[in-house]
């Protein structure tokens, strides 16, 4: 174990406060939410990166800063932004999922020509993986993609599909040998959302916003070279990218951000007289939420020296989704509950505070427990990846509907 | 001893939930929920048939002086339908208020028209429990001052009554002179909150009781709430335990998921005996007064725990289905989640909980 942030350390340190201290004015405001990053974001992003202070360690070549990583330095600048209340590099499904998957599995062409606009936040990609009869069990998936001369031609429908509206590209899962095996029929397909055949519907959810949309395709017509990963193995790419999705969606360092908002909000929030952080048990639920944030940003910088030692990431790996899922849904709770009837305003009320942003992260972060892998899935995945348990038995019984429902008829409303 | 509804409490909800189901499907909430104005004239009217308008009202007054047990019956089932209509303080703590402590004028002007469903009141009493914003309201010499926040059942309410500092009830007419009304919008579409602003704004004062009053409406109005999470959450167990019975996934109904029962079961367990603790809690509020507040005060914290618990467990059993719009599951949560914060939340109850028993340090 060595922590000792050095002289070198002290020096980085010194340097971006000074680079945040001359340069705030020109971010963007930390609550733009925005699918499609403004110009004002892009530019920020771009000046980021020119700083290594975002993309710090992908090579040069694809448009990154190219430093070795260093996870005191990464802890830095996560602390850094933080603190200063201004928002770091940008974080898509792009960004996050399929430029580091293009980085382990793309060609050298890919990897040209899509990774640096994506960085910069130029190309805004989304991910079309579930279909309404392919949620928890993805490999089900039935969109198909057919060769005909030379292009793929993809027929079928992708639902949950998150910023498809903006989004300049999809990496998109499809079926491309019909007799293969469930898990061995798969392709991973990138294409533009231009392309003609595609229709995008959004689709409304609780939080009264559309973030996601339903993706029809009808004879979309891909050049076959447009694939990551071979023929038949986007199961295994797919994977690749779920994996830094749940790395993307456990981020601590967007904890200890929300985190940080909490606090502030705590401070300033009053009720009577007093702040809400005098409040006891308010404060004590504060606390309790800070050494959950505390012991995941530690469990990342552990996972991160895992990494480059070359070692799994184990146990310590596979908990991050569930977990930083659940404390970020809880973060917002306890938001809520600082602010008593305030906090249930929103749709722009008067007196809301944030901008209704804590009822919409409270609605969203639960959206986040269930994409990507539902939190049942994760715990699946725990228990039979991480500890090694038997594996549920596959039973396939699908009881017949017409006698399924009698039991539960007037259970409903039952009691008197 | 007879732990339960009464035969006509079981008409009662039997025929609320039959007018609900005919008059309010979930398309005609969404109706609602999407136009500025939220609450629905229709549900009303249905409802009004049936004699809800005036049930708290005495019968001296043409209503049917029934108790806060009927009107939790039928809070239940408001919110089973995610009904988007005033209740709580229009057809509960109003008609209280006055009966309890209304002059002879203020009954006979007020209660018949109550009853008919001429008229409605909104009832502001937040700052009686805590502050918000610097918010309160300070009487003189018959003209109020200061603001009320979260004035319940606020649309097209033709009068309000309105705690002060020190916990004395006023009537004030919607139109006085000097009263600025402001809407404000919560996450949950179906009911109606808003703003009062007084500046020398002419009232006419209840009965000095020494805050008794004020205390009754909170401890009424955290009942009714409870029971409206009560009966959120039933319709989101019930629609949980519907779509794992239908919904597949590796070739399975994920009803046959363990992980997938056990949210159901653990929904189930909290919440079943939430029911006898809101029951039991209007019983006391109509029948022993010396526990009222206490249970009050749990029925509305455990409540709000349990629910919230419900109301994303309910949300996580449909997968993205539940976050979607498109079964509307979002509008039980959203109820729920209004019932939480709403005349105290957990925390805060629970501490007056403690205080009630001699459970705390004196300051
Ligand atoms: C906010 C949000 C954003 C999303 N963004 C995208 C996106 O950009 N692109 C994309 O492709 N998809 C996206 N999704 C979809 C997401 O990946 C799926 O919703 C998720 O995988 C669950 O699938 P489902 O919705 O079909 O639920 P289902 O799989 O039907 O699950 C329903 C319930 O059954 C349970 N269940 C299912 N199988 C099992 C099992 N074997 N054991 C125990 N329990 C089980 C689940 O845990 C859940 O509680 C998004 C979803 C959300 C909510």
């Amino acid at each position: 174990m060595d922590l000792e942030y050095g002289p070198e350390y002290d020096a980085f340190r010194h340097e971006l406060r000074a680079f945040i201290d001359a340069h705030r004015h020109l971010a963007p405001p930390s609550a733009d939410r925005a699918a499609r990053p403004s110009p004002a974001s892009v530019a920020w992003q771009k000046l980021l990166i020119a700083h290594g202070y975002a993309a710090r360690t992908i090579p040069k070549e694809y448009g990154g800063y190219g430093a070795e990583p260093d996870i005191l330095k990464s802890r830095i600048i996560a602390e850094e932004f933080s603190r200063a209340g201004v928002p770091g590099g940008l974080a898509n499904q792009g960004i996050s999922m399929f430029v580091p998957t293009l980085l382990e599995l793309g060609t050298e062409e890919q990897k040209r020509r899509w990774i640096a606009p994506t960085l910069k936040g130029e190309v805004v990609w989304c991910q079309g993986y579930s279909e309404p009869g392919a949620g928890s069990d993805l490999a089900n998936l039935k969109t198909s993609a057919r060769v005909e001369q030379g292009e793929f031609v993809i027929n079928g429908q992708k639902i949950w599909t998150s910023t498809a509206k903006q989004a300049d590209m999809i990496f998109c899962l499809v079926r491309t040998e019909a007799d293969a095996p469930k898990h061995s029929g798969i392709s991973y397909l990138i294409f533009s959302m231009d392309t003609p055949g595609i229709e995008v519907r959004p689709l409304k959810t609780m939080t009264g916003h559309a973030e996601f949309n339903e993706t029809f395709f009808t004879d979309v017509r891909v050049p076959v070279d447009q694939i990551v990963g071979q023929r038949g193995q986007g199961w295994f790419v797919a994977n690749a990218t779920l994996g830094h999705e749940r790395g993307m969606l456990g981020d601590p360092d967007a904890l200890e951000n929300r985190l940080q908002a909490l606090i502030t909000l705590m401070r300033e929030e009053r009720i009577g007289q007093d702040r809400a952080i005098d409040n006891p048990l308010l404060r004590d639920r504060l606390v309790a939420l800070q050494a959950e944030v505390a012991a995941m940003k530690y469990n990342g910088m552990r996972i991160l020296s895992n990494s480059l030692r070359g070692e799994p990431g184990g146990m310590a790996k596979l908990i991050v989704k569930l977990q930083s899922c659940e404390l970020a849904h809880q973060i917002s709770a306890l938001a809520i509950d600082a602010l008593g009837e305030l906090g249930i305003l929103y749709h722009h009320s008067p007196r809301e505070r944030d901008r209704g942003a804590w009822q919409w992260n409270y609605m969203f972060q639960l959206g986040l427990i269930i994409g990507g892998g539902t939190a049942q899935i994760q715990k699946n995945i725990i228990a039979e990846r991480g500890l090694d348990m038997p594996r549920e038995p596959k039973v396939a019984k699908i009881p017949d509907a017409g006698q399924k429902s009698t039991g539960m008829a007037r259970q409903k409303q039952g009691a008197d | 001893m007879d732990f339960g509804l009464s035969q006509d409490q079981r008409m009662l909800r039997d025929a609320v939930s039959r007018c609900l189901a005919d008059h309010c499907p979930l398309d005609h909430v969404r109706e609602c929920a999407d136009r500025d104005s939220t609450f629905s004239d229709k549900v009303l009217h249905a409802l009004h048939a049936l004699g809800i308008a005036g049930m708290l009202v005495p019968e001296a007054y043409g209503g049917l002086g029934m108790t806060l047990l009927d009107a939790a019956v039928v809070a239940e089932q408001l919110a089973y339908a995610v009904a988007p209509v005033p209740f709580l303080a229009s057809h509960v703590l109003a008609p209280i208020a006055l009966s309890e402590a209304g002059s002879a004028a203020q009954k006979a002007r007020w209660l018949p028209k109550i009853t008919s469903g001429a008229a409605r009141i909104g009832v502001a009493i937040a700052e009686t429990i805590e502050a918000r914003d610097g918010a309160g309201v300070a009487s003189t010499a018959g003209k109020l001052n200061g603001t009320a926040l979260f004035c319940l059942d606020f649309e097209g309410a033709d009068a309000y009554i309105v705690a002060d500092a020190g916990g004395r009830l006023h009537l004030v007419d919607a139109k006085a002179p000097g009263l600025e009304t402001i809407a404000l919008t919560t996450i949950d579409r179906t009911r109606s909150v808003g703003e009062l602003r007084f500046e020398g704004t002419g009232a006419e004062p209840l009965i000095d009781d020494g805050g008794v009053t004020t205390a009754r409406l909170r401890d009424a109005g955290r009942v009714i709430l409870a029971a409206d999470s009560l009966g959120a959450g039933q319709a989101m167990i019930e629609k949980s335990v519907e779509y794992a019975g239908q919904r597949e996934q590796f070739g399975r109904l994920i009803g046959s998921f363990q992980a997938v029962k056990h949210m159901c079961a653990e929904m189930a367990a909290r919440h079943e005996p939430c029911r006898s603790l809101v029951w039991y809690a209007a019983h006391a509020f109509d029948a022993m007064p010396q526990e009222a507040a206490l249970v009050a005060c749990h029925a509305k914290s455990h409540t709000g725990e349990v629910h919230r618990f419900v109301a994303r467990t309910s949300t996580e059993v449909h997968g993205g289905m539940g976050f979607t719009d498109l079964l509307g599951l979002h509008y039980w949560f959203k109820r729920i989640g209004f019932d939480r914060q709403v005349l105290g939340g957990p925390e805060t109850v629970r501490a007056e909980a403690a205080a009630l028993q001699g459970w705390t340090k004196a300051a």
